[in-house]
């Protein structure tokens, strides 16, 4: 049977996931959540810009992770879902002075409802075909986004500049460090509510169709609505993410939201481990960071470097940052019984 | 009606660099059951070598000969190296896997040849062919090579021993191995015949859009649409895929005012996914049959 079907079906490869691999454990999370919280205090301007682009990614990575590692749908479109939410949020703010924090929600309903929509097709489509017509998406999205009938409002190839929030109630912090808190506020929201999502009677609808698409429209799943509402759910987080990505870099262009963010996005997604919501900030780090340190080591050759880390990676921990998460786990363990 | 013809015409010779990249494609997926996303930049590596070959002063036929063999080896040492190790990691880590290759040949071969735009002969000339302004001898002549290409494989898999066995190894690994393939050498022999495919695509392609490390990124794009939307698992339907997908792009270009320019590649990318939505299987692709 070398089918695509099967390669489909093989493409979650997580095992069913046991319920407290979902989320950290509660000592680890609130490790995490204080050095988040601490950490950008004593840092300069430019790094806390990073590490603010770091959340970003990981809400749009996490957002991946719920349609892939969550309903087993693969999808290469995320940049066009992450596009979407960005011009929203810019066309908002500039064209109707609508308050930044106002446009998340509605950048993030609107792609909800593209995503949704966009579901309604891709429901014949699994494994390869679904990943081609995903990336077409994603192609065709910078293309749409220069199109001379939107220019009015996206402000065709040269793209939109956005002004940078101040912090509210004058509070005496830069704006990148309140942008910063402010983004914390609503990836760790929306981290919640995924974990919670996956862990309801949605949840489990979406890896009962992961697992085996057939046994959970024997037992009653709604195969066709959960498909395509974790379409929207995913696209709805990766457009917040994408208005406050906007935000963040003060700018939208077309060019910024090309097929390269999606397979970054992609890669973000493997390296912290498909189906584990944790990692995708480990994910996110490896994007954002792990191009620099290439860069770093050798100029012309960064490209390859960057290969060979990523190979390097995925030899060592094929699961991703999960797998390392799992044998940490697994010590800890033994030495609390030693 | 005329623009028409002329029209469907450079479609056709556009479609013939789709027609052969998604052979290669095809090929791969037979042996290994993945899209292979560095097959592009592998196929651009080889054209490489052939240049720098010639640049050496070797004659066209016989650069073309130890490119061929090159890539043979190159593609079964990539194999074995790199993506046997990975056989049991999940499917999305082995796309990850070829993310990676991209990255790595991409950056290799711009360091070693740089970004510049370099000429690449054509054994074919570029005259035009039979007097149409639209189609040149060259392209003429990639027509030729890719049929005749997928005559040679048809025959292949269809009348030799090592072309059934790799057929068995990609469809039931398990059985194969029971019956005494080496399903493992399979898998890599598969990636060895692809490679060499994908040589063969670059050099023919490489007078056409020049030679340089980005050249096959648009290529490869319509080599994947051709390839899925003439069906994965059928070598004639890559090609047929890679042929209407060349005339889709030109007619929207043509007939669908000023945006149709802009446009191309999504309107033929939204046909194909109207196609793939009424036919899951691709054109000509077997509709798979589970056992649950």
């Amino acid at each position: 049977m070398s089918s695509v079907e099967e390669t489909a079906n093989e493409a979650p490869a997580v095992e069913a996931v046991p319920k407290k691999a979902m989320t950290l454990g509660m000592g680890a999370s609130l490790v995490m959540l204080a050095l988040l919280i601490i950490g950008p205090m004593f840092v300069k301007n430019f790094i806390v810009f990073q590490l603010t682009m770091l959340l970003i990614y990981a809400l749009a990575v996490l957002a991946l992770n719920i349609l892939t590692g969550g309903s087993g749908q693969f999808s290469l479109g995320q940049s066009a879902f992450y596009a979407v939410g960005a011009y929203t949020s810019a066309i908002l703010m500039e064209h109707f002075g609508v308050n930044y924090a106002v446009t998340l929600p509605i950048a993030g309903l609107i792609c909800f409802g593209f995503g949704y929509l966009f579901g309604q097709p891709a429901l014949r489509l699994s494994g390869i075909y679904l990943a081609l017509a995903t990336f077409a998406l994603a192609v065709a999205m910078p293309q749409l986004l220069k199109l001379g009938v939107f220019e009015h409002w996206t402000g065709g190839v040269q793209g939109l500049v956005v002004t940078k929030p101040d912090a509210p109630f004058g509070l005496p912090i830069s704006q990148d460090r309140w942008l910063y808190y402010f983004t914390l506020t609503v990836a760790i929201g929306i981290y919640i509510a995924s974990v919670n999502l996956l862990k309801s009677r949605s949840g489990r609808a979406f890896m009962a169709i992961r697992d085996n698409e057939i046994a959970a429209s024997a037992m009653g799943v709604d195969v066709a609505l959960y498909k395509t509402l974790a379409f929207g759910v995913s696209a709805g987080i990766t457009g917040v993410a994408g208005g406050l990505g906007a935000i963040a870099v003060q700018f939208v262009a077309p060019d910024a939201y090309t097929i390269t963010l999606a397979i970054s996005l992609f890669l973000g997604m493997v390296v912290g481990g498909v189906g584990w919501l944790p990692g995708s900030i480990v994910g996110s780090a490896f994007i954002i960071f792990v191009p620099n340190i290439a860069e770093g080591i050798s100029k012309g050759l960064s490209g390859a470097v960057f290969g060979v880390l990523l190979f390097l990676v995925i030899f060592l921990v094929p699961h991703g940052a999960r797998q390392v998460a799992m044998v940490a786990q697994h010590m800890l363990g033994k030495l609390g019984k030693g | 009606m005329e623009l028409f013809i002329n029209q469907v015409l450079a479609g056709v010779a556009t479609g013939a660099i789709y027609a052969c990249m998604a052979l290669a494609v095809v090929m791969i997926y037979q042996a290994i059951d993945h899209l292979n996303f560095a097959q592009g930049e592998m196929a651009m590596f080889s054209t490489f070598i052939a240049w720098q070959l010639m640049q050496w002063g070797v004659p066209y036929w016989w650069a073309f000969l130890l490119t061929l063999a090159f890539s043979f080896a190159g593609g079964i040492a990539i194999e074995r190296a790199l993506f046997k190790p990975l056989a049991k990691a999940p499917v999305l880590t082995n796309v990850a896997g070829f993310i990676a290759l991209f990255a790595i040949v991409n950056s290799v071969a711009g360091l070693t040849w740089d970004f510049t735009i370099k000429p690449f002969p054509t054994p074919f000339g570029n005259s035009p062919f039979l007097g149409s302004q639209l189609i040149s001898t060259h392209q003429a002549g990639m027509i030729g090579v890719t049929v005749g290409l997928l005559i040679l494989l048809y025959l292949f898999f269809q009348f030799t021993r090592i072309g059934l066995a790799m057929r068995a190894a990609a469809a039931l690994p398990e059985s194969a191995r029971l019956v005494g393939i080496n399903t493992s050498w399979m898998i890599a022999l598969g990636w060895g015949m692809a490679s060499a495919i994908g040589a063969i695509a670059g050099i023919l392609i490489a007078p056409v859009v020049f030679l340089e490390p980005n050249m096959m990124g648009g290529v490869l794009i319509y080599g994947f649409a051709a390839a899925v939307l003439g069906g994965l698992s059928s070598p004639l339907g890559a090609v047929i895929g890679g042929f209407l997908v060349g005339i889709f792009e030109n007619l929207a270009g043509t007939y669908i005012g000023h945006v149709g320019n802009e446009l191309k590649l999504p309107i033929a990318l939204a046909l194909i996914i109207i196609v793939l939505v009424l036919k899951p299987a691709g054109l000509f692709g077997r509709p798979i049959v589970k056992r649950v």
